[in-house]
């Protein structure tokens, strides 16, 4: 349609292809086709926050395999802990400023409210200085999925230890990490799990272990509301202590009967125990929940909507998460295994799966900032200011609707489990204008704050391409980093022309701009010409609908 | 006498404002024009501007033809030359005229409804595209980086809010809209840009106009299509777009396989349709004419021929639509070129980049004249001779926004960043009702404005971290004002100390979370 035309067009809503025609077929076996950059870049989007051009250039250099095992294997699980950031504001008596508090539990309110902030700008902040490997990504999956709320539990101690528990084994045995969050302070603090007794049973924690965190919803998992109650009994009994906050088991509370479990579960049946081995049934309960097959294929769902597409037809459930829930029971639950299996699957680098994700707002801003480089105070020696810039990057995540350490509810946020629109949900009329909001910010005049500043550098990024004098080179090498949805050649050629050429038709235009620039770095004119073009076309591109796919 | 001294002085304060179904109407007590508003409050009078931007730098001296100094001219190029009696005359003004494929133009100089700026530009000229359209757009000096667009201050100025609180029902509608491009630095205000490009992504002129790529059939094009629809539901100004489009049916011709032509149809359609858009952006490109600007056969024909006969048809086609539509005193247009061509032609049959080059204006309110000399070209002229400039391009701007868009003085300088002269090219009569929109929200603001010395910002945080600095016309910060954590949402007032620093236009930077506002602070003597 020409430009003419275009006022007499009747408009109808653009119109959505049939998502049943394109439906990948393939399996787990091994990928063994090219790896290009639009592999690389692929495998970045989905384990970690974006795809900056040092990582894409990294994991080009080895092969597919070697990438995955280094993503599967971090550096470290232990970061350095959340430290006193708040002392200004509220004064904390037992933690010097600047020294963690995790190890000082207090039952001061306005204190673990600060302290819970501290803790969520601490994890914005691990986020962003992320390493390269899958274990941010899959802090966050399992904090959604052993979903609790920080300002239900209230103290920041037991918010910040169920968090190093999901960290310390993100990439370990699930199995064990049942058991682990089963006994955790804040898990059972959320759950009600400390008041669940024999005199008065609490059916909380009972439910959601089997509906949320193991067995699921899907169409098998056909345990029953007495074996809701069975469980509730078999956890009696954990209790937290109010002046160590530690958990304990407290064998006066608990009930010491058999019980016996439906068909579902084979009609098993854990014997009561007394005294301090009461505790053990929680172990008989999580090994007698994980012989059933449906949890491996649960989770597997769980992980495949995470990294691949929300989804799930036929094909997926017997090419895809069978076989990896098979593997996934063959290694006694161990995560690794089926991770590396996902991520080297042709399933995965299925052309059909690229580029369908929805970012989920932490993609949205950690990937941006990470992906333009924008650098942040020290998170030591100037530890206050850092502190500050990721509280207020956490502020925008929020506002997109993701709070970390604070989802919606013990399901974790519906972009991951409520159909029919799964990630859409993380786009609407408010939250869209918030994402382009934030781009347009972090471009135009960034964030500042006691004389320090973050804002994405156009032209340190774009100093970086290949040949950033050839504005052909600059569009494609940027679109490498920033998009996974290709752009037509018509599209860039109108990018180039009338962002980069300035609506002039000859590229030397712009080689002249940006060679005159790097002869004199320092003149503001030079420097100018080329950082507002740069600038207008970066926040053009982050303005598209297409830049919120990965 | 100013406008407003005027109203000041003669018009009790009751009657400057009145409210019309939530338009705020100022004017002059017993005008015909506000009388007849207030019978029918559907006729709406803002002024609009449409500024065609033609990209590459135009040679002017091949469009305004000196007569008088035809010899040295022809001399100068010989191989473009056009021939004497080719040359279109001008009613009354016989030391230039136009290029032969112009005749619009000449009807519409003929009909009074255009003016003629000669040789326009700036000290220093800068001859590259990119610093040159910088400079013209921003109206900063040539050896000076300002940040915003001289019509993005101008906007700021009249919306001092924006976009805080808008669209709002005063100005429901886009303050400025750019077709066929993206988002100039000519709106850009000092914090946010006022314009929106209707080539702009968020906006329905891609979705409308198949700009945008198809999505695939896949997984992929399936979510992408439903971002689009939610980047469809979101743009506030969508609706208002297509409902004015839509409220005109009938247009009269324009000229086909002309893209200026094809952008000024969608502005005449917009204008009529009700929108309340103060300025309108046009661009057509090609003028970069440095070889085989003319047939070497017929110098009368060619690339900048044709360059110019869709200029000449485009706006004379508009004009007839404005005046079919009815609204052609509400319309004025103006071109610009970021720079003009070098006085002596090349072997290659074309110019290389020169200096100044006459403007023109166009509009039923245009003062029918031929402003200033033909350019002096010597008789020997050499690779090095360029047409020195006569008159600023910033009075150009500076007459259209006091004639055309009723600023008051004071304001000029905020806006044009110095005190520049206007120009004897729009009538006197054209300003008659004008109201600075102050709907949204006010964040930040100081008093007294101007100011000699001191003056006192006041704002309002929303609560938490609150930042106050201002901020040079270039961007550079002067002085960071407060900085501070607010636990409540609170108004604040501070007071500023500019010792030492020179008179002037400063910035007062409001930096609240997500939120950011700015506010122009004028320093006098």
């Amino acid at each position: 349609m020409d430009r003419r035309d275009f006022l007499l067009a009747k408009k109808t809503a653009p119109k959505r292809p049939d998502i049943a025609i394109s439906r990948p077929s393939s399996g787990i076996n091994p990928y063994t086709g090219a790896w290009t950059k639009n592999e690389v870049q692929h495998l970045l989007k989905r384990t970690m926050f974006g795809s900056p051009k040092k990582d894409i250039d990294y994991f080009k250099s080895k092969t597919l395999s070697q990438s995955v095992d280094e993503l599967l294997n971090p550096l470290s699980l232990v970061p350095a802990p959340p430290v006193n950031d708040y002392n200004a504001g509220t004064p904390d008596t037992t933690v010097p400023a600047g020294q963690t508090w995790i190890n000082t539990p207090v039952n001061d309110g306005a204190l673990n409210s600060v302290r819970r902030a501290s803790f969520k700008k601490w994890w914005t902040g691990l986020q962003l200085n992320q390493d390269r490997s899958i274990l941010e990504k899959m802090t966050l999956f399992w904090a959604n999925h052993f979903s609790i709320e920080a300002a239900d539990i209230g103290n920041a101690h037991y918010v910040y230890h169920h968090n190093a528990l999901l960290r310390k084994s993100a990439l370990g045995n699930f199995k064990q990490l049942v058991k682990g969050v089963t006994v955790d302070a804040g898990m059972l603090r959320y759950l009600n799990g400390y008041v669940n007794t024999a005199a008065a049973p609490d059916e909380n924690y009972a439910r959601e272990l089997q509906e949320l965190f193991t067995i699921g919803r899907g169409p098998a998992a056909k345990y029953t509301e007495d074996d809701i109650k069975k469980a509730a009994k078999v956890l009696t009994g954990w209790r937290i202590n109010g002046t160590t906050y530690t958990v304990f088991f407290d064998a006066t509370k608990h009930d010491t009967t058999s019980k016996t479990f439906s068909s579902f579960y084979n009609g098993a049946t854990i014997a009561g125990r007394t005294g301090a081995a009461g505790a053990n049934e929680t172990d008989d309960l999580i090994s007698m929940i994980f012989t059933n097959n449906e949890v491996a294929k649960f989770i597997c769902r769980r992980l495949y909507i995470w990294f691949v597409y929300y989804k799930i037809d036929a094909n997926v459930e017997a090419n895809v998460i069978e076989p990896l829930a098979q593997i996934f029971r063959n290694n006694n639950y161990e995560i690794k295994p089926v991770l590396s299996a996902l991520l080297k699957s042709e399933h995965f680098f299925d052309v059909m799966n690229q580029g369908c994700q929805i970012k989920s707002p932490a993609d949205h801003v950690i990937g941006c900032l990470r992906e333009f480089n924008v650098v942040f105070p020290n998170n030591t020696s100037e530890y206050l200011d850092a502190y500050a810039m990721w509280g207020y990057i956490r502020g925008w995540m929020v506002s997109m609707t993701q709070d970390l350490g604070d989802p919606p509810s013990v399901a974790g946020w519906p972009a991951y489990y409520q159909a029919p629109q799964f990630y859409e949900i993380w786009i609407n009329s408010d939250t869209l204008p918030k994402r382009n909001r934030f781009t347009d910010t972090m471009i135009s005049s960034g964030y500042t704050r006691a004389s320090k500043k973050i804002i994405i550098d156009a032209v340190a990024f774009t100093k970086n391409f290949s040949d950033p004098s050839n504005p052909i080179v600059v569009i494609d090498e940027a679109l490498n980093i920033l998009y996974r949805v290709p752009l037509t050649a018509t599209h860039k050629q109108t990018l180039k022309q009338q962002i980069l050429l300035s609506n002039q038709t000859s590229d030397y235009y712009w080689t002249d701009a940006w060679n005159a620039y790097r002869a004199n770095p320092t003149d503001p004119m030079a420097y100018n010409t080329v950082n507002s073009r740069l600038k207008t076309l970066y926040q053009y591109l982050m303005n598209l609908a297409e830049y919120q796919l990965a | 006498m100013k406008r407003r001294d005027f109203l000041k002085t003669t018009i009790p304060a009751a009657t400057l404002l009145s409210s019309i179904d939530g338009y705020s109407v100022q004017g002059f007590l017993g005008n015909s024009l506000l009388q007849s508003r207030l019978l029918d409050p559907s006729i709406d009078t803002d002024h609009v501007l449409v500024i065609v931007q033609l990209n590459g730098g135009n040679d002017g001296l091949n469009m305004l033809i000196p007569v008088s100094t035809y010899s040295n001219y022809y001399n100068a190029r010989t191989n473009i030359a056009i021939p004497e009696n080719k040359i279109l005359r001008l009613n009354g003004f016989g030391a230039a005229g136009l290029h032969p494929a112009m005749t619009g133009l000449q009807t519409l100089f003929n009909e009074n409804k255009l003016a003629v700026i000669q040789s326009v530009g700036y000290p220093s000229p800068s001859f590259s595209h990119f610093r040159a359209t910088d400079i013209w757009m921003s109206a900063s000096d040539s050896n000076v980086n300002v940040n915003s667009g001289w019509a993005g201050r101008y906007l700021d100025n009249e919306y001092p809010n924006y976009p805080n609180g808008y669209p709002s029902s005063s100005m429901p509608d886009p303050l400025a809209i750019q077709i066929g491009s993206v988002t100039s630095l000519t709106c850009q205000g000092p914090v946010v840009n006022m314009g929106m490009s209707i080539t702009d992504p968020t906006s329905f002129y891609n979705l409308i106009n198949g700009v945008e790529d198809p999505a695939p059939n896949n997984y992929m094009g399936y979510e992408l299509s439903y971002v689009r629809q939610v980047v469809q539901q979101t743009n506030k100004y969508a609706a208002r777009i297509k409902e004015a489009a839509a409220a005109v049916t009938q247009q009269s011709a324009y000229p086909t396989a002309n893209p200026l032509a094809e952008q000024l149809k969608i502005v005449a359609r917009l204008v009529k349709g009700g929108l309340k858009t103060r300025i309108y952006m046009v661009s057509y490109g090609g003028f970069d004419t440095h070889a085989s600007q003319v047939s070497t056969t017929d110098t009368t024909t060619g690339t900048h021929a044709n360059l110019l006969r869709n200029i000449s048809s485009a706006i004379k086609a508009f004009m007839d639509d404005v005046q079919f539509l009815g609204i052609e005193k509400r319309v004025m247009g103006m071109t610009y070129s970021e720079f003009g061509r070098r006085i002596k032609s090349n072997a290659s049959v074309g110019t290389d980049h020169g200096a100044a080059a006459p403007l023109f204006l166009f509009g039923n309110k245009v003062t029918n004249v031929v402003l200033g000399e033909n350019p002096l070209i010597p008789a020997g002229v050499t690779v090095n001779d360029n047409i020195p400039f006569q008159y600023d391009f910033r009075s150009v701007y500076a007459s259209v926004l006091e004639k055309w868009f009723c600023v008051p003085n004071i304001d000029l300088q905020k806006i044009l960043l110095k005190n520049f002269q206007s120009l004897a090219v729009i009538s006197n009569a054209a300003c008659n009702i004008m109201a600075p929109d102050t709907s949204g929200e006010s964040l930040i603001s100081n008093y007294p404005n101007p100011f000699v010395q001191k003056t006192t910002i006041k704002f309002s945080t929303k609560g938490g971290h609150t930042l106050i600095q201002v901020i040079d016309s270039a961007g550079r910060v002067i002085k960071t004002v407060l900085e501070k954590d607010y636990t409540v949402p609170a108004t604040i007032t501070v007071p500023f100390d500019s010792y030492n620093l020179p008179v002037g236009v400063y910035y007062a930077r409001l930096q609240n979370g997500p939120i950011q506002q700015v506010r122009a602070m004028l320093k006098v003597r």
